[in-house]
């Protein structure tokens, strides 16, 4: 199974969707999907594919197709240097 | 608001607990003397020397939530969100918009997501886990059920959780008692949760040397005041109580089910909790007709219990009937506060006194009117409810039945 087909599968488990309700450009937003939601999303997808994702990383995914982008990535072990980046300039750090 | 605060009273029940899932079949499950104890069913017990427990029996979690929302709530958390959805419903309160801010949840818990703890635990050291997952601090923290209950209501006001073992209840209703009182808020869900019937909590308790065995008669195991008591029975559950203001509750047309009039809190002192209570209440100890005990079941909390009775109540102490619903519904821990007072609130409110089951014969020592075994139809018009937890931090609760003409 594809890296896209396996995220749209776990999203639509984790989050109790009906089936066809995911798709590659859904949004997190449009999907329901808060903060909370979002860790349990990346911790699925870790059990899942057997790798860390790192948190630079993991901050960039806020739609289906940026999970399936970033994962491939990090799966084939691609320079992320530049997701970083745009982690660390574009969204504003998790409060708690 | 005169110095003296403002006056509160109890607008919504619920309960859910080994002898009822609603305060109904609850308090007529008390009344009539039958025991939520059975053996374990949330695990295989046969290991432990003590097999049994007061579970709530048959509970199928899907049964009162979607499956989204259950991944994020605890057993103790939707036990207490079960409980406050009938208090809400048993008050008719519909709150508007801009009395939000003014509606909050205290509610207590000994031990929190205690069930949740232990299988993250057993998965990260039993099985070799590396990671938790996400929704583990979420479900595990104390204050999950005073979190979840402000969601589901859009509570808006003071919202927290206390924990003080045994006590965590009387606490939270006596927070919320005064919160009220000196004019923080308007309307508070308060109460207690815990579900720790869990191997590790059972193996902890096993170890303290205080629960009743009795593995083959559960019903009978737990026996307050009687002679051959032996030991108290865990148990679990959720009892929340929503708490108003008197003012406001009388201009909706709310049914008050009683005045909370007074709380006792100390360390230690037991009988100070109790004049503490009654001082708050500006009641004497001879006008207080029914006595909702701690009665745990050990051979020392009940002999205790008795000569703090003693000595705050004199000769009255001969008179006012005494009894332990624990007999029935087990020792829920944080939850058992709230459950007791929402069996006082119900004595109170119909004239019939819960019975302490499974007396057998007098203790010399215990020798106070401790309604044996069979409920007793009375008048009540003021009643206190004692919680003295573990580590002897003391909350006394006091109710009474609202004056007419009072105000």
């Amino acid at each position: 199974m594809d890296v896209e087909s396996k995220v749209i599968e776990i999203v639509t488990r984790e989050q109790h969707l009906p089936p066809g309700t995911v798709k590659r450009n859904s949004t997190f937003t449009e999907l329901g999907i808060d903060s909370l939601d979002g860790v349990n999303i990346l911790f699925a997808l870790e059990e899942e594919f057997k790798i860390d994702i790192p948190d630079a990383v993991a901050q960039n995914m806020k739609s289906v197709a940026q999970v399936v982008d970033g994962l491939t990535r990090v799966l084939e072990g691609k320079d992320i240097s530049d997701l970083v980046a745009i982690a660390k300039s574009g969204s504003p750090a998790a409060s708690h | 608001m005169s110095q003296d605060g403002r006056k509160v009273v109890i607008t919504g029940l619920g309960v859910f607990a080994s002898t009822g899932k609603d305060r109904e079949s609850f308090f007529d499950n008390l009344v009539n003397g039958r025991s939520g104890v059975r053996r374990i069913s949330l695990f295989d017990p046969s290991p432990l020397s003590v097999q049994i427990a007061a579970e709530v029996p048959d509970y199928n979690p899907t049964d009162y939530f979607p499956a989204k929302r259950l991944d994020l709530l605890d057993r103790f958390t939707q036990f207490a969100l079960i409980a406050a959805r009938e208090t809400m419903e048993s008050s008719g309160l519909e709150v508007r918009e801009e009395e939000r801010p003014r509606f909050g949840v205290v509610v207590g818990s000994g031990m929190g997501g205690v069930q949740t703890f232990d299988s993250g635990c057993y998965s990260l050291y039993a099985r070799g886990a590396t990671r938790l997952h996400p929704f583990t601090i979420p479900k595990v923290m104390h204050n999950a059920p005073a979190s979840q209950i402000s969601m589901e209501y859009n509570a808006q006001g003071p919202s927290f959780s206390t924990s003080t073992a045994c006590s965590s209840s009387g606490h939270a209703i006596g927070e919320a008692l005064h919160l009220i009182k000196y004019g923080q808020a308007d309307m508070i869900l308060a109460g207690g949760s815990d579900t720790p019937i869990t191997m590790s909590m059972m193996r902890s308790w096993e170890s303290v040397r205080v629960l009743a065995t009795g593995n083959g008669n559960p019903a009978s195991a737990c026996r307050p005041f009687s002679a051959d008591r032996e030991g108290f029975v865990m148990g679990e559950g959720a009892g929340i109580l929503l708490l108003e203001e008197y003012g406001h509750a009388r201009a909706r047309g709310a049914k008050i089910f009683a005045e909370i009039c007074g709380v006792g809190m100390t360390s230690d002192a037991t009988a100070r909790a109790i004049r503490l209570a009654l001082e708050e209440a500006r009641m004497r100890p001879d006008e207080v007709d029914y006595i909702n005990a701690h009665g745990t079941g050990t051979p020392l909390n009940d002999l205790t219990e008795t000569e703090v009775v003693k000595r705050v109540f004199g000769e009255h102490a001969r008179h006012v009937p005494i009894s332990s619903t624990k007999s029935m519904h087990g020792h829920a821990m944080g939850a058992t506060g709230g459950i007791e007072l929402v069996a006082t609130v119900m004595a109170l409110e119909r004239g019939i006194i819960p019975p302490t089951a499974n007396f057998t014969r007098p203790d010399p020592q215990c020798d106070l009117d401790y309604v044996p075994n069979q409920a007793r139809e009375k008048p009540v018009s003021a009643a206190i409810s004692n919680s003295f937890a573990f580590g002897g931090l003391n909350a006394v609760l006091m109710v009474r039945r609202l004056k007419a003409d009072s105000d």
